[in-house]
C-alpha cells in the first residue's frame, strides 16, 4: 500500500541577494493513515516552508518544484480553485499563535459555522450542531456556550484547541501542525499533545507536527526527520532517530534539551547559516565537533544505513553507539 | 547591592471589567549576590508581576521591597533614575527592550551613559560587552534585525550589564529560543551570576529549564508560592501535587513515545480564586482539610511548602486582607 502523502525531492526557492536560494533543497518523505511525522529543526532549516509549500502557502516570490501526491493529487503547482478546494478539505493547517487562524471580532459560533458551511452545503442549524460537535471533539468544556463567545475570551490552551476544531471542520486526511504547542504552557502544552495523539487514533487522521521541540516528538511523532539548512540530515522512526541519534546535529539537538544527554543543555557552538549563506559540502560541518576532511568539500547524500533509518553524514561517529541519548 | 527582599508583596489591580485581582498575594521572596532565584508557574499565576514588582518597575499594592534593607522606590512619572540602575530586566521578547531603528552601539551607548561612562570610553566599552555576551564586537555597527533571535537576546543581555546592575529578573528570557539557543543564552547567564556575583530571577514556566539555571526555585500558583525549595531536592522530591504536576508534564525526548501527563482543568479566574488551597479544584490529592487554605510552612531547613499533606498550618486571610496563622486542631 502506498502512503497517504509522499514527498519527492520537494524544492522552494525563494529570492536573495540578488539570485535564488533553496529554502527547502530537495526532501523527501511520506505520511501513512493515522501516522504522525515529526520534522524537527532550528529556525530557518526549512520546516516551515515545507508545511507551507503543501498548502500553496509560500510566498508569491517562491518557487517550488518536485512533487507531493496526496492520494492521487499532485499538490506542487496546483492553483486557484483546485486549490481553494483542497485546502481544509483533505489537508489543514494549525499555527503556533491560533490568533493566525481565529477572527478576533466574530464569535466563535460564526467562525466554525462558516467553516463547516465553506466545505459542506448544510444548513445553518446542523452547521451549528457540527460546530457544537467540533469543540466537543477538541475537548473544550460546555460546547455550546463557548460557541457565543470571542476568541479573547479563552486561554491560550483553549484558544489552540478552537483553531484545531476550526482546522477540522472540512474532515482533513492530513492536518499539519506548526509549532502548536510552543507558545503554551508545559501543563497545557500536555493536554494538547495528548489531544492531538487522540485524533490520530480515533479518526485515522494523518499529521506533520513541524517543531524544534525534540520533547513534542517523542511523545507524538512515530518517524522524524532532522532538518538542517533546508535539507533532510536524518530520517526514521522515532526510537532510532530520537532513542539512538546518529547525525551529530541531532545529537547536538537532544544534547541542548533540558533532559538531554551529556547533563542536559549543552549547546550546539555557532548558529544555523542564513538563507543563501549556506556552507559548502555538509552544510553542518562548521558547527560539528566530528568533522573530517571530505566534510567540507562534498555533501553526503541522505542514504539508508544498516538499521534502516536515512542518514546524511560523511563521518557517521555513533553507528556503533547503541546506548540511549537520555541514559548516558 | 547584596540583596534584595519582598516582604508581603501583594499586587492588586481593577480588571477592565471591573473585577478586582489579587495577582501576587502576601509574597516574600529574598535575591542574593551571586545566587539564581528560578520562579516557576503558569500564565497568569503572578510571576511576571512579581518580576516586575522586583525589578522596580511597579510598585506593589502592599508590602515592601528592600535593597540592602533600605525601602526602594518603584520608577516615577520622570524614568529611571541613577540610583535604579543596579536592578536591571531581561524580558522573553529581546525586541521589546531593543530599538529596531538604532544601531546595535548606539543602544549600548545609552546604558553606559546612564551608567556614568565617558562619551569617549563608551566605543570600546560597548565592544567589550559584545565580546562578554558572545557577539563579534564588530558586531556594534549593526542594527537589530540582522540578528538571529539568539543573538538579540545576547545584545539585550549586554545592554543590560551596560548598566553594572546587581540585580537581574530574566522573565522567560530563553522561552522564545530554538533549544540549542535556549542552552547557550542559560550559559550565559548563570556565568554571569558565578563571574560577575550578579543576583538573579529566572522567570520561567519551564522546571526543566530552571533546574539547570537556578539554586533555589520557588513555584507560585494563582498568586501564592506553593513550594520553595533547594533546586535539585525540588527535582528529586517535589512535595507540592502542583509542582508534581509541573514535573510530570515535561516531555522527555528520548524517542519512547510517551505522552506526557496532562493536569486537569484550567488556571481558575484571579479575581475568583477557589476557597482555601487555590489548587484544590485541581489536585489529585485533595481531602476534607483543603477547603481552609494551608500556610507556607518549613518542613526542612530549606524547604517550605503550602499543603496540608505536609503539615497542619493553617494561613487563613483576616478582615483586614492580612493572614492570621494558626496551626490546626488535629482531629
Amino acid at each position: 500500500m502506498s502512503a497517504l502523502l509522499e514527498v519527492r525531492d520537494l524544492r522552494v526557492c525563494l529570492p536573495a541577494g540578488g539570485g535564488q536560494a533553496a529554502a527547502v533543497d530537495g526532501v523527501s518523505f511520506a505520511v501513512d493513515r493515522g501516522g504522525v511525522l515529526g520534522i524537527a529543526g532550528e529556525s530557518g532549516s526549512g520546516k516551515t516552508m515545507t508545511g507551507l509549500a503543501l498548502l500553496g502557502l509560500t510566498p508569491p516570490t517562491a518557487r517550488v518544484t518536485g512533487s507531493a501526491r496526496l492520494g492521487d493529487v499532485e499538490l506542487v503547482g496546483l492553483s486557484g480553485r483546485a486549490l481553494r478546494d483542497l485546502r481544509g478539505a483533505r489537508l489543514a493547517m494549525v499555527f503556533q499563535d491560533p490568533l493566525t487562524s481565529l477572527h478576533p471580532m466574530l464569535t466563535v459560533e460564526r467562525q466554525l459555522t462558516e467553516h463547516v458551511r465553506h466545505h459542506e452545503r448544510v444548513p445553518r442549524r446542523v452547521a451549528r450542531e457540527r460546530a457544537a460537535e467540533l469543540l466537543d471533539a477538541v475537548r473544550i468544556p460546555d460546547p455550546r456556550r463557548a460557541l457565543r463567545a470571542y476568541p479573547h475570551q479563552f486561554s491560550g490552551g483553549m484558544r489552540q484547541r478552537i483553531a484545531i476544531a476550526m482546522a477540522l471542520a472540512g474532515r482533513p486526511e492530513v492536518l499539519i501542525a506548526d509549532e502548536p504547542t510552543t507558545a503554551l504552557d508545559v501543563t497545557v502544552q500536555a493536554g494538547i499533545l495528548r489531544l492531538l495523539d487522540r485524533l490520530r487514533r480515533e479518526h485515522g487522521l494523518a499529521m506533520i507536527v513541524v517543531t524544534h521541540d525534540l520533547g513534542v516528538l517523542s511523545a507524538l511523532a512515530d518517524d522524524v526527520a532532522v532538518f538542517y539548512a533546508g535539507r533532510i540530515v536524518e530520517r526514521g522512526a522515532r526510537e532510532q532517530v530520537l532513542g539512538a541519534p546518529r547525525h551529530p546535529y541531532t545529537r547536538g539537538l537532544l544534547d541542548a534539551l533540558p533532559e538531554g544527554g551529556r547533563g542536559g543543555m549543552q549547546p550546539i557552538g555557532g548558529s544555523a547559516p542564513a538563507l543563501g549563506e549556506v556552507p559548502s559540502g555538509c552544510p553542518f560541518h562548521p558547527r560539528c565537533p566530528y568533522a573530517e576532511e571530505a566534510c567540507p568539500r562534498e555533501h553526503p547524500p541522505l542514504a539508508p544505513v544498516d538499521d534502516g533509518r536515512a542518514l546524511s553524514c560523511h563521518v557517521d561517529p555513533f553507528a556503533d553507539d547503541r546506548v540511549p541519548v537520555a541514559r548516558r | 547591592m547584596n540583596e534584595l527582599r519582598l516582604e508581603e508583596v501583594s499586587v492588586r489591580y481593577s480588571r477592565s471589567d471591573g473585577a478586582h485581582v489579587r495577582a501576587v498575594d502576601a509574597v516574600s521572596l529574598r535575591l542574593s549576590a551571586g545566587r539564581v532565584l528560578g520562579l516557576v508557574g503558569e500564565t497568569g499565576c503572578g510571576k511576571s508581576s512579581i518580576g516586575r514588582v522586583a525589578a522596580g518597575i511597579v510598585a506593589p499594592t502592599s508590602g515592601r521591597v528592600l535593597a540592602d534593607g533600605r525601602p526602594l522606590e518603584a520608577l516615577g512619572r520622570r524614568g529611571r533614575r541613577r540610583e535604579d540602575l543596579p536592578l536591571q530586566m531581561v524580558f522573553q521578547d529581546p525586541f521589546a527592550s531593543l530599538n529596531p531603528r538604532r544601531r546595535v552601539a548606539a543602544q549600548l551607548g545609552d546604558g553606559l551613559a546612564a551608567a556614568g561612562v565617558r562619551a569617549d570610553d563608551r566605543p570600546a566599552r560597548a565592544r567589550a560587552l559584545l565580546a562578554r555576551v558572545g557577539l563579534e564586537p564588530d558586531s556594534a555597527g549593526r542594527y537589530p534585525h540582522e540578528f538571529s533571535g539568539g543573538q538579540r537576546q545576547r545584545i539585550a543581555i549586554a545592554r543590560v550589564l551596560a548598566a553594572r546592575p546587581s540585580i537581574v529578573v530574566a522573565d522567560e528570557p530563553i522561552s522564545a529560543l530554538d533549544a540549542s539557543a535556549q542552552a547557550q543564552i542559560a550559559g550565559l547567564l548563570r556565568g554571569l551570576v558565578a563571574e560577575e556575583g550578579v543576583g538573579m530571577m529566572f522567570i520561567s514556566h519551564d522546571l526543566s529549564v530552571v533546574r539547570h539555571v537556578a539554586d533555589e526555585v520557588a513555584v507560585m500558583y494563582l498568586g501564592r508560592i506553593v513550594e520553595r525549595a533547594p533546586v535539585e531536592e525540588l527535582w528529586a522530591a517535589p512535595r507540592h501535587p502542583y509542582t508534581r504536576a509541573l514535573i510530570g508534564a515535561i516531555p522527555r525526548a528520548d524517542g519512547r513515545g510517551v505522552l506526557p501527563d496532562a493536569l486537569g482543568g484550567e488556571v481558575p479566574d484571579p479575581a475568583a480564586p477557589p476557597a482555601g488551597c487555590h489548587f484544590r479544584p485541581r489536585c489529585p490529592d485533595a481531602f476534607e482539610r483543603c477547603p481552609r487554605r494551608p500556610a507556607l510552612a518549613a518542613v526542612s531547613p530549606a524547604t517550605e511548602v503550602a499543603c496540608f499533606l505536609h503539615h497542619d498550618e493553617v494561613d487563613e486571610p483576616a478582615a483586614d486582607g492580612r493572614s492570621m496563622r494558626a496551626r490546626h486542631a488535629r482531629a
